[in-house]
């Protein structure tokens, strides 16, 4: 460091170290368009990246620690906060890796249900993705329809659980509710006017110049790299690669719907966005399904396992069994068998699994979080490389990353 | 025809309703809250929500400024790591006088339920706070209602900021 004083005024003896144009700045991590607390160092040539490390840590909040000093019905309402934008499904990827854990076998209402909450949370998701990214280029009212749109989602989730964001809808053995009346109707009426308003989103969006100019090959991921990087979801198919866990390893009722898959093979942004949109279409293609299916099922909605669920709140009322065993589960909590397990499942972002080790006591041993946007964020170091400072923000928009899931 | 109960001649010419200048001042800052882009968690994505087509902030004269300098509000929306904490302070301190915080949800009053060693046990500790928002997270209308109630406090306040007893860390 150099000592200024009044006979040697600061700008007669700089030196500068390098005579180029390389510079490292810092991206976040309150950057308005980080998708939460990342933080970017780029080192620049001029206006090229040469280099990008992310670092993560600023939301880690310790919910994998937090796990293993709750019982497992407690730390359901904790997965919420991993990936806020679609909570549900956190909770339900917590939920069935405990339910095989246990071997519980879900009734199959609760499995509709289920299925639908878990596609209009994909939709809500995919719908915030759009806003941000849009917002994140410059269109400013495409935020403004998307977020109109979402609301009319969060409505519907409002009506079935009574929370906007943090949802905890999904519990271990099934759901808690039945769908109130005239949601199905409403869901139907909304699901009429979704692919008008994705038609709308994409006449500006699709063909406009600018969205092209800013999204085409930009961020390409080719097909090694995102295998290599353990990429998932849009970001793997988005390179060509036909891969969804709903299709590999079927779960819930999606081995019995029919829908498609969507690929790109352009590998870079717009492909990207391309997949989202066409993905909002498939959910509701399956929902509309699922709507067909919900009258034909039984009215139970709790899997019938008394050491470990809790009966309804009609036995508990009037048998003195239930009651103790309800009192024994509140208390001590559910005792599920020596082992362990890893569940993969689909959730907007991608492959969204846990770990579970479990010692036979009320709490788990080890809890392990798989989620998707990790490897995304990780990823960032490769294909940030070669883009221009410009460019970064798209990138970030484009692989849909949350920061609640990334550092838990 | 116009009919002017203000005779211009005998008033002197000045028709014009007078003022303090606390009230006026109170009036401009209470009506153009500009709060910083600032999401630290989940409440963010409300806080965008309220932003949104439904809840449209703009009404109240919030506008999102993505500078620190250029904005007066702090909405410190979510959980605030040990991690995160110095930016925080850092860019509360970059915010020019006369500003105020909201700390909005379970997490930014007193850690929430995230009660473990990398959480900051409630925002107060880092930076002083005007209006607490409970919830988690708290829906777009309490965001609303939060910063009505901000605007209600500016009114009441002195706009000479030194006059305002306002709690700062750094006398603590």
């Amino acid at each position: 460091m150099q000592v200024t004083n009044k006979l040697t005024p600061f700008f007669e003896n700089l030196n500068f170290e390098r005579d180029d144009n390389t510079m490292v700045i810092n991206f976040g991590p309150q950057h308005p368009s980080a998708h939460g607390q990342l933080r970017l160092v780029l080192e620049l040539d001029g206006e090229l990246v040469t280099k990008a490390y992310p670092d993560i840590g600023y939301l880690h909040r310790g919910i994998e620690k937090m796990a293993e000093n709750m019982t497992y019905n407690e730390f359901l309402p904790t997965t919420d906060r991993l990936d806020y934008i679609a909570s549900t499904s956190n909770n339900y990827a917590y939920a069935l890796a405990v339910e095989k854990l246990i071997g519980l076998e879900v009734p199959r209402r609760a499995q509709v249900i289920r299925t639908m909450l878990l596609e209009l949370n994909r939709i809500i998701s995919h719908l915030f993705f759009l806003a941000t990214h849009a917002l994140d280029v410059g269109a400013m009212s495409v935020f403004l329809y998307a977020f109109r749109e979402r609301e009319f989602a969060m409505d519907l989730m409002e009506d079935y659980c009574g929370a906007r964001l943090t949802h905890s809808a999904v519990r271990i053995g099934g759901v808690p509710l039945d769908l109130p009346k005239g949601w199905l109707e409403n869901l139907t009426i909304y699901l009429d006017k979704l692919p008008q308003n994705i038609k709308m989103y994409e006449d500006l969006l699709t063909e406009n110049r600018i969205w092209k100019m800013r999204l085409e090959d930009v961020g390409t991921l080719s097909p090694e790299d995102a295998m290599s990087w353990g990429c998932s979801g849009v970001m793997l198919r988005g390179s060509g690669i036909p891969y969804d866990i709903r299709k590999e390893e079927p779960y819930e009722l999606y081995g019995e719907l029919d829908f498609d898959i969507p690929i790109s093979q352009s590998c870079d942004s717009l492909g990207r966005y391309k997949l989202y949109m066409e993905e909002m279409r498939q959910s509701k293609r399956i929902l509309e399904q699922l709507i067909e299916m919900y009258p034909q099922t039984e009215q139970k909605l709790m899997a019938h396992a008394p050491q470990y669920i809790s009966a309804p709140k009609e036995e508990i009322m009037t048998q003195n069994y239930a009651l103790m065993q309800h009192f024994v589960l509140v208390t001590q909590g559910m005792r599920p068998p020596k082992g362990e397990v890893y569940v993969p499942t689909e959730s907007p972002k991608g492959e969204l699994g846990f770990y579970i080790k479990s010692e036979g006591e009320p709490y788990a041993y080890r809890l392990k979080c798989r989620a998707p946007s990790f490897y995304h964020t990780g990823l960032l170091q490769e294909i940030l490389v070669g883009t221009y400072i410009a460019d970064v923000v798209t990138i970030i928009g484009s692989t849909n990353i949350v920061f609640g899931e990334v550092d838990r | 025809m116009a009919q002017h109960k203000v005779n211009y001649a005998s008033n002197g010419g000045l028709p014009v309703a007078l003022t303090s200048v606390d009230k006026l001042l109170n009036w401009g800052r209470s009506n153009s809250l500009w709060p910083l882009t600032y999401g630290l968690a989940c409440c963010a994505i409300e806080m965008m929500a309220s932003g949104g087509s439904r809840f449209d902030f703009d009404r109240l004269g919030t506008i999102f400024r993505a500078s620190p300098r250029q904005s007066d509000l702090m909405i410190l929306a979510g959980t605030l790591s040990k991690k995160h904490a110095e930016f925080a302070r850092r860019l509360y301190d970059q915010m020019p006088e006369p500003k105020w915080v909201i700390s909005m949800g379970s997490c930014a009053n007193t850690g929430g339920m995230f009660n473990t060693y990398a959480t900051v046990q409630g925002v107060d500790r880092i930076v002083p706070v005007d209006i607490y928002l409970p919830g988690c997270a708290p829906r777009p209308e309490t965001l609303q209602y939060a910063v009505m109630m901000l605007q209600k406090k500016i009114r009441k306040e002195s706009a000479n900021m030194k006059k305002n007893k306002k709690q700062d860390l750094r006398l603590v």
